[in-house]
């Protein structure tokens, strides 16, 4: 398929080549030899350990054959597919002109829509557990998400490393709780400084750091939290975590079916839902401040800095913008917010172990922020659902959905680039907010 | 107001490796004045100038900045970014640097970002809205558009500054400058690619910030017929030598200034002096 698909091609320089059945045939017979010498080794011979540990093969022709001539037409029918949707070629033109500008109109009244069917969830699904945990986990990586805009959309820092600061709140509250009987209340604020004050720490070292290098300092300081998470025994717990985390309460009144408890108080019968809604309530309330906070600090100086500081940072300099502060504020409220994540996580859990905090998070973490479009909130939190709740989507598919979902993210690649949502709002305006187009937006060089 | 020049440079060498690419380089820029520094390519006239702006640390010597009220600034020991925040000193790139994500109104309000910073109560002030904050905000944008008026890209205000024309956006970029209050302005090359009615433009815009807003300007150029129309006074280099200074008339006259241009020794230059007068 990769070669009868050259994604990265422009969509002009389709218009410009004659493409008459010739071109499509020899298109197509290359395809089909390239599928030809990748697949007769991978599915034309079948090798496996006999009886006796003997290498056993056989040939399976009809398979390779089948594949082949599948690649053969599907070139052919991408080929014509092209040709019949005009001249501008490419997978941007599966959307038509209309449907695009008809979809920026409805982008606008998309995120209060979102935003007022995400607080009926309990109300609509107040049965369905199922449900509502699923979207407890959503939001908590839209929250995630958010927090790491921060430093990658915003400040185009590359961090590889997120999930440690995830990990800080985490333990943070369930230290706190367990070991002095804290409050939740009381240990979210500590738990978002605790992971601030990491991330300055881990900013300092790696100010001089840009691109490829940054990612990888950073990349090992999320593998060396979690190393001293497993290895720390007489603090942490080692391997077996902590258990036993209080869970928390509304303002004092805990959620149990005690006399004490809220439903007692209120009069209504005990249900473990209520829970599970307050749970949705306090993460929902968590991410939203995330993003008001993140809005505000777009309009500030110190977040106008921080993009300033993904466009040129050399002329930053020139502008008496300090840039080591600047981009230590980025990754302290980065972190910030990935620990008041994990606090919540803890709370909501109960139990934590090093195991929660490996590299595959901050990987999804930070493919949400890119799928989303850097820098974008309304994309993040798309970009959030799609993959958490795609993913369960998908569970039916058991194997294949791995598949599908990493065929839907090199789709959306190919046909958005710069992620769902990818142009950018400006911050102030005179007369009129004009979003400007993604490919005059730098990405940022760490 | 203070009688030492603005800017006065001290034996200033810059060596990289084995290469002196400036060599013991005085010279002076008087206070509200324009001073141009001119010299054939690879004369190391971009040196000087990141030396001045903190982009490279200079081997040996002084740069010494002096304000109207008398406050001197020593700026090889100064950090980077203390030199357009403390010294005041702003400048402009030969490749145009602007944030092209930006909106040009944008790219104004990043260059007031430590008066910003400031009115924002280090950001915490600003996060809770105080009214304080609001006021300051708003002068920033009046600030911002008083130069876009200037430099005539009022109505492209909310445009991005990458999608603006290459000559609005060298305007921008001097305009950017302008609103981190700077005492001395330094361009490098600001006349480059601008065509005749850009550059006139230029001139105008130059002199004026100097008459009109007593900001003096030190800068590099290649167009002549910018530098002999503006400059108070100019000082040429060739490889990181002063070799002339003095005003627009003397260095026109000067044969080692026209040695240096054509690449031929003094006395051919003097003989061409001769036969043109």
């Amino acid at each position: 398929m990769s070669a009868s698909l050259p994604a990265s091609s422009p969509p002009a320089s389709n218009g410009s080549e004659p493409v008459g059945a010739g071109f499509i045939l020899k298109k197509a017979v290359l395809s089909a030899l390239v599928a030809l010498g990748l697949f007769s080794l991978m599915v034309g011979v079948r090798t496996e350990a006999g009886q006796s540990g003997q290498l056993e093969y056989w040939t399976r022709f009809g398979e390779l054959a089948s594949l082949v001539g599948a690649v053969f037409v599907g070139s052919i029918v991408v080929e014509l597919l092209r040709l019949w949707l005009g001249p501008r070629g490419g997978l941007g033109s599966f959307v038509p002109a209309s449907v695009q500008s008809g979809l920026s109109v409805a982008g606008r009244y998309l995120a209060p829509a979102l935003l007022i069917f995400t607080l009926l969830v309990p109300v609509i699904f107040y049965n369905q557990r199922y449900i509502l945990d699923l979207g407890i986990l959503v939001l908590t990586y839209v929250m995630l998400g958010w927090g790491l805009n921060v430093v990658v959309g915003l400040a185009g820092l590359l961090d590889l490393g997120y999930v440690a600061f995830y990990a800080v709140g985490a333990y943070s509250y369930g230290l706190l709780s367990t070991t002095f009987g804290l409050s939740f209340w009381i240990c979210l604020p500590l738990a978002g400084i605790l992971a601030a004050f990491w991330g300055v720490l881990l900013g300092f070292p790696v100010l001089r750091l840009r691109g490829d290098y940054l990612a990888i300092v950073t990349l090992a300081f999320g593998e060396i939290i979690r190393l001293v998470l497993i290895n720390w025994q007489d603090v942490t717990g080692g391997p077996n975590g902590i258990s036993g985390i209080p869970r928390p309460s509304l303002f004092g009144i805990p959620l149990t079916p005690g006399p004490d408890g809220l439903a007692a108080m209120l009069g209504i019968p005990f249900s473990p839902t209520h829970r599970i809604v307050f749970l949705f309530y306090l993460i929902l309330a968590l991410a939203l401040l995330t993003n008001w906070v993140t809005i505000r600090l777009r309009r500030l100086p110190i977040g106008r800095a921080w993009e300033a500081l993904r466009e040129d940072e050399v002329a930053c300099r020139a502008l008496g913008i300090n840039i080591t502060t600047t981009k230590l504020t980025a990754f302290a409220t980065g972190a910030m917010f990935g620990g008041f994540a994990g606090a919540f996580f803890a709370t909501r859990q109960g139990f934590i172990s090093p195991e929660s905090f490996t590299f595959q998070e901050s990987a999804l973490v930070l493919a949400i922020v890119v799928l989303g479009g850097m820098g974008s909130q309304l994309g993040v939190a798309l970009a959030a659902l799609a993959m958490i709740g795609g993913f369960e989507l998908f569970r039916s598919l058991e194997v294949y959905r791995m598949l599908v979902f990493g065929l839907a993210m090199v789709l959306v690649m190919i046909w958005r680039p710069r992620g769902i949502v990818g142009h950018r709002s400006p911050t102030v305006f005179l007369e009129k907010s004009k979003s400007i187009s993604s490919d005059l937006v730098k990405e940022g060089h760490g | 107001m203070s009688s030492a020049p603005i800017l006065a440079l001290e034996n200033l060498t810059m060596r990289f490796g084995g290469i002196v690419a400036v060599n013991a380089l005085s010279f002076s820029a008087q206070r509200k004045q324009i001073t141009a520094l001119i010299g054939p390519n690879g004369a190391g006239k971009t040196t000087v100038f990141n030396c001045i702006t903190g982009f490279y640390k200079p081997t040996s010597g002084v740069i010494r900045l002096t304000h109207d009220d008398g406050t001197q600034y020593e700026m090889q020991k100064l950090k980077d970014f203390n030199i357009s925040k403390q010294a005041k000193v702003a400048r402009t790139f030969q490749n145009i640097r602007l944030f092209p994500g930006m909106t040009a109104l944008e790219n104004l309000m990043v260059a007031q970002h430590n008066a910003l910073m400031r009115a924002s109560g280090l950001t915490l002030l600003g996060l809770l809205g105080v009214p304080s904050w609001r006021t300051a905000e708003q002068s920033a944008i009046d600030n911002a558009v008083f130069w876009l008026k200037r430099v005539g890209l009022l109505d492209r205000a909310d445009d991005a500054a990458g999608n603006l024309a290459y000559g609005d956006q060298r305007r921008l970029e001097i305009a950017r400058a302008m609103c981190t209050g700077p005492a001395l302005l330094c361009l490098d090359e600001p006349a480059a690619g601008l065509n005749a009615r850009e550059s006139a433009a230029l001139s105008e815009l130059l002199l004026s910030i100097r008459s009109d807003h007593g900001t003096s300007i030190l800068l590099i150029e290649h167009d002549m017929s910018v530098v002999m129309e503006i400059s108070d006074r100019i000082v040429v280099m060739d490889y990181g030598v002063k070799i002339a200074e003095g005003t627009p008339r003397d260095i026109r006259d000067d044969p080692k200034v026209i040695a240096a241009y054509l690449g031929t020794d003094e006395e051919e230059a003097a003989a061409v002096l001769e036969a043109e007068a």
